[in-house]
């Protein structure tokens, strides 16, 4: 599989208060356990992104526990505000145990 | 394709059945959805309403459906895809940084209901759902 790159898009500098969105990319096959492989006729095993959570300075502002139904290449997008500038950390969790992260730092002004 | 005249009319039956039923699945979820509910809410009564969510009313490719939902006051929301093998699609936790919306993209076998379910701050739950149109499935295959 071609290497697992996470993308993600923040403003570089925001309002104090003021609500911003976040989108994220990580290229993932996101294999839903449900396909079959044409030559064998077995299932070909599920391996997918379970979790991916983004932290600003350490603490939890967005979160999601994924299954398999979640497209492949995931993205997720979400809106939050932030008082303080800081590092707004993303890490995507997959079956294999690997962990995939990736942060921004944001400034106000 | 050559068909015999009562093939033909065998195939219309059929195409006149299977349009009929979306109505009747329209109202019930099918039994493995009400499963995921109850785990998510444990057991509490669901509202309607003070939940939105985005679809698109009929989607091309069931492999990658766009949807975003929204829920002011939520603390957590539950993706479902009613017609899917496995319902469950995914859940979202906004902690007080965040807003309570998001969007992502989600796969969808076939024509079905998709529903949203929301935990608000306060413990209580609301539900929607929205009916998709799925011109290819994005299961298998």
């Amino acid at each position: 599989m071609a290497k697992i790159k996470p993308r993600v898009k923040v403003p570089k500098s925001v309002a104090a208060g003021e609500y911003f969105t976040v989108k994220t990319l990580i290229n993932h096959k996101m294999e839903s356990g449900q396909r079959k492989d044409k030559k064998t006729g077995k299932k070909i095993p599920r391996k997918i992104i379970n979790y991916f959570e983004a932290t600003f300075n350490g603490k939890p502002v967005f979160s999601v526990d994924i299954q398999p139904a979640v497209s492949s290449n995931p993205f997720f997008q979400f809106s939050m505000k932030v008082e303080e500038a800081g590092k707004l950390a993303f890490k995507w969790v997959d079956d294999d145990g690997s962990v995939y992260e990736t942060a921004k730092s944001i400034k106000i002004g | 394709m050559n068909l015999s005249r009562r093939q033909a009319l065998a195939l219309g039956g059929a195409v006149v059945t299977v349009s009929l039923i979306p109505i009747d699945f329209a109202k019930a979820a099918s039994d493995a959805t009400m499963a995921d509910i109850k785990t998510f809410t444990g057991g509490a009564s669901v509202a309607e309403g003070g939940i939105e969510l985005t679809t698109p009313e009929i989607a091309e490719n069931g492999n990658t459906v766009p949807i975003s939902v929204s829920a002011p006051g939520a603390v957590s929301i539950m993706i479902l895809a009613d017609g899917n093998p496995n319902p469950g699609v995914a859940t979202f936790h906004f902690s007080d940084m965040a807003e309570p919306s998001a969007a992502t993209r989600i796969r969808l076998a076939g024509t079905q209901n998709v529903i949203a379910v929301a935990k608000m701050a306060d413990g209580s739950f609301t539900q929607t759902s929205r009916s998709v149109k799925v011109t290819i499935g994005g299961c298998g295959g």
